[in-house]
Formats: structure tokens, C-alpha cells, sequence
């Protein structure tokens, strides 16, 4: 199987990488439209601010490129976000796949980036077997999907919101599997199965 | 529920996993990766590494140690010890670090925080805070608690948030290495004036420091080592214990 990871300017791809390896499979990182275009998983992970994320992917490109994928795509963390309409985090208008804003956390309540293992109070869609509600994940984030159609999974720090997303082909996580101990390795494994 | 965070701490040296006492005598306690990995399969929430080394030959040696841990390791992991430049940053995120933590750089050029908070976010970015408690004042020490500076705690703290740091790693120099628990108070004051999560370290003995530590100290995450290292208080103990004492953990 081949497993393309979108390779930008900001995150931790490495580690993603390493996921896949730990689960046997190889991963290509990559920001060539014909690799990505040809492989059969492609994973847009992220770790940034969304403003000048887009602004890379879209002087190369990468926007509509993976808009317009049809094999299975798992956007990771900033990943998410930046597959929805638009982000509040410098009013950034972001690929568009789901019809959804990106919010900030409101001030004066927890402490904002939510950072660390929470748990997912409710899981629906492809990437998510029943025995997974409940399960801890790890999150690092200071803006959120709220809770829509696209939502496969949900959360709760300060507000619900959408741990996970899914629509068609395209899978999202909030939270970062690669970095979710046994959970989210099953989480990674249910997508190169899909 | 967001979980409190339980997190091993391992000094770096040239390789291996050292511990000090009062930032000083260190005694070699093992293999990095195998440690970290063990803790990982325990239930720990995250790792620190922290390269002690401070040699050209020991930094790259531990360059190629983050980026095994990366491999092996399927919870975050932050690593510090002589970041100096944003350069530094950079070549442990590609070795697969998940944040950096600065210290003693950043006391010297506080500007080091904003250029590493801009260029991976701030998420990437941990202030770490050696204090002590001298003259009704935390004093803010750097060097391995070697070297007293003019800045206060919460003060630099502040700062630090202000100029993009996700997180704070406050060790108290007064507890570190005295097993009688946590700086609570200090904590308490500091998680209250900041914005971004607190870490506490230096001070665990017993297992009831880590439940003070949350409810006193209002810490989001603590640190220890020895306690780790030498098996005094294995994670998983530590955590059903948490669990019982209505601590929310994973």
C-alpha cells in the first residue's frame, strides 16, 4: 500500500511516519501532486497557524489538489481545520471540504492551547469502532470544528466540538492519533483498512 | 474530561538516562528509548528528555536518540537542553520531537520564544522555569540552578506566554530532589495568573503529592524522575491511586 504524507512548511510529520511504520507500512512524505495523486491513503497532518499553512499549500497548489482526491485522506489536527471552509485564526479562508467554520476557544474559561488526553464522548463513522467511546486521545489546539454533519467524533473542553469529522473520502481528527498510544494506532490502522 | 498529566523526566547524558540530585551528582539509570517506551506502555501521558550533555559530540548523539524515541514512542515527547537557536528547534522537530523546551536561552534572549512560537507554533514551545524561593522572592536561576538571574517567576512567566510559549515547566530548586512534594502554592498562584497550562516539577515523593499537586497546586501536568526511574512509585499505581482520589486521569 501506498501512503502519502503531505509534506508543508510546520508540523511534526516525522512522527506520522513513524506511526505507519509501527504499523507496518511504509509512508512517502511528499509535496509532489503525482505521488500524492497516485497513492491509495494520503494523510494531511499539521501542526501551524492556518494563515500562512494556506498560503503555502495554495501558491503550490495543494488546495485543490486535495479538494479534488478520491482516495481515502485523513487530515490531522491543523489538518482538520484547514479542510473546512474557513478559520477564524486570522480569517483564513481554508479548503472548503467541510461546509464548517473553525472557531477559537473563548477566553476566560480553561486554559487555552487544550493540551493533553481527553476523552471521546461520542464516536460515530468508519474510523471509529464502538469500543473506542470513552477512549483517550491527545490534543493540541487552540481553535475548534464545532459540532456539524461532518462529525464523527465528539469532545468536551469547554464546548463540545468535533474530535473527528468525516465526509465521503475525507477523514479528519482533532486530536492526533500518531501521538494517541493504543487508540490511536487503532484509529490508523482503521483507515489503511478502509 | 481533559486528564491530568503524569510525566517521566529523563536527563540525557551522551546516550543514556542520567538522574541528579539537587541538580547535581548524576548517576546513570538506563537505556532512553527502552524507559521511555516502558513508561509508554505504563500509562505515562508524555516524556521529557532533557540533554544535560552540552557537547557537540553528546548534542548529536542526542539528535539521533529523539529521532529512535520518535520511532518507538506512541505518546508526545518533549526534548530540551541547549536549545540556543531556532535552528536548533527546527532540527529536533525533524527528528520527530513533538515540543521543545528552553530554558536558561531563554532567559538570555527572551526573542527566542517568539521566533520559535512563529515559525512551529506555539504549541511547540515550552518554557521551562528553574526558581528559588530566597529572600520572600522566586528567584529565576538558570544554568542548572547555577546562576541567579534579575527575573522573578511569574513575572517571566508571563512574559513567556506573552511572547508564545504553550506551556510552562516550573521546577522549584527549593523541592527538586527533597521527595516532600510539591511548590503548591507557588503553582497554584502561577496556573491562576497564566493562561497556558502549567507543569510541576521538582518536590515528588508520595504518591498523595501527586493528588496536591492537582487540587492544591492546580498544576495541569506533573513531572518527576527518580521516583520513576528507581520504581518507587511505578505509573500504573500512581495512577489508579489518582483515580480513586476523583483526579481525573487517563
Amino acid at each position: 500500500m501506498k501512503v502519502a504524507i503531505i509534506k508543508y512548511n510546520a508540523g511534526n510529520i516525522r512522527s506520522v511516519d513513524h506511526a505507519l511504520k509501527r504499523l507496518g507500512v511504509h509512508g512517502d512524505i511528499t509535496d509532489d501532486p503525482a505521488t500524492i495523486t497516485a497513492a491509495d491513503r494520503v494523510i494531511f497532518p499539521g501542526v501551524g497557524e492556518a494563515g500562512t499553512t494556506m498560503k503555502y499549500l495554495v501558491e503550490r497548489g495543494l488546495d485543490r489538489l486535495l479538494k479534488d482526491l478520491t482516495q481515502p485522506v485523513l487530515g490531522i489536527c491543523l489538518g482538520q481545520q484547514l479542510m473546512c471552509s474557513w478559520s477564524e485564526e486570522g480569517d483564513t479562508t481554508c479548503i472548503g471540504i467541510f461546509d464548517q467554520p473553525v472557531r477559537r476557544f473563548p477566553a476566560g474559561g480553561l486554559k487555552v492551547p487544550h493540551m493533553g488526553w481527553n476523552s471521546l464522548d461520542w464516536v460515530g463513522g468508519d474510523l471509529f469502532p464502538a469500543e473506542l467511546k470513552g477512549s483517550y486521545v491527545y490534543f493540541v489546539h487552540s481553535y475548534y470544528v464545532p459540532v456539524g454533519e461532518n462529525t464523527a467524533a465528539e469532545t468536551n473542553y469547554m464546548v463540545p466540538f468535533s474530535a473527528a469529522m468525516q465526509k465521503n473520502n475525507f477523514y479528519a481528527t482533532q486530536f492526533h492519533p500518531e501521538k494517541s498510544g493504543d487508540p490511536g494506532e487503532l484509529i490508523l490502522s482503521q483507515f489503511l483498512k478502509l | 474530561m481533559l486528564a491530568k498529566r503524569i510525566i517521566p523526566c529523563l536527563d540525557i547524558r551522551n546516550g543514556l538516562t542520567v538522574k541528579g540530585i539537587n541538580f547535581e551528582n548524576v548517576v546513570d539509570v538506563g537505556d532512553p528509548v527502552e524507559l521511555g517506551a516502558k513508561y509508554a506502555r505504563e500509562g505515562a501521558d508524555e516524556l521529557v528528555y532533557l540533554d544535560i550533555t552540552a557537547t557537540h559530540e553528546g548534542r548529536k548523539l542526542f539528535t539521533n536518540l529523539v529521532s529512535s524515541i520518535s520511532e518507538h514512542l506512541n505518546i508526545p515527547f518533549t526534548v530540551g537542553g541547549g536549545i540556543d537557536r531556532v535552528e536548533d528547534a527546527d532540527q529536533l522537530l525533524s527528528a520527530g520531537a513533538d515540543k521543545v523546551s528552553v530554558n536558561s536561552s531563554a532567559v538570555r534572549d527572551p526573542g527566542l520564544i517568539d521566533r520559535i512560537a512563529r515559525g512551529f507554533g506555539n504549541q511547540f514551545v515550552v518554557v521551562a522555569i528553574d526558581a528559588q524561593w530566597k529572600n520572600d522572592r522566586w528567584t529565576v536561576y538558570i544554568n542548572g540552578g547555577r546562576i541567579a538571574t534579575e527575573k522573578e517567576l511569574s513575572s517571566w512567566a508571563l512574559e513567556a506566554q506573552e511572547r508564545g510559549a504553550g506551556e510552562i515547566l516550573f521546577t522549584s530548586m527549593n523541592h527538586d530532589g527533597t521527595k516532600k512534594g510539591y511548590a503548591c502554592e507557588a503553582l497554584r498562584e502561577l496556573s491562576q495568573k497564566l493562561s497556558i497550562p502549567v507543569i510541576a516539577s521538582g518536590g515528588a515523593g508520595e504518591k498523595e503529592h501527586f493528588v496536591e499537586v492537582f487540587e492544591k497546586g492546580e498544576a495541569d501536568a506533573a513531572l518527576a524522575a527518580s521516583i520513576f526511574h528507581y520504581n518507587e512509585i511505578p505509573v500504573p499505581e500512581l495512577k489508579a491511586y489518582l483515580k480513586k482520589n476523583n483526579i481525573i486521569v487517563r
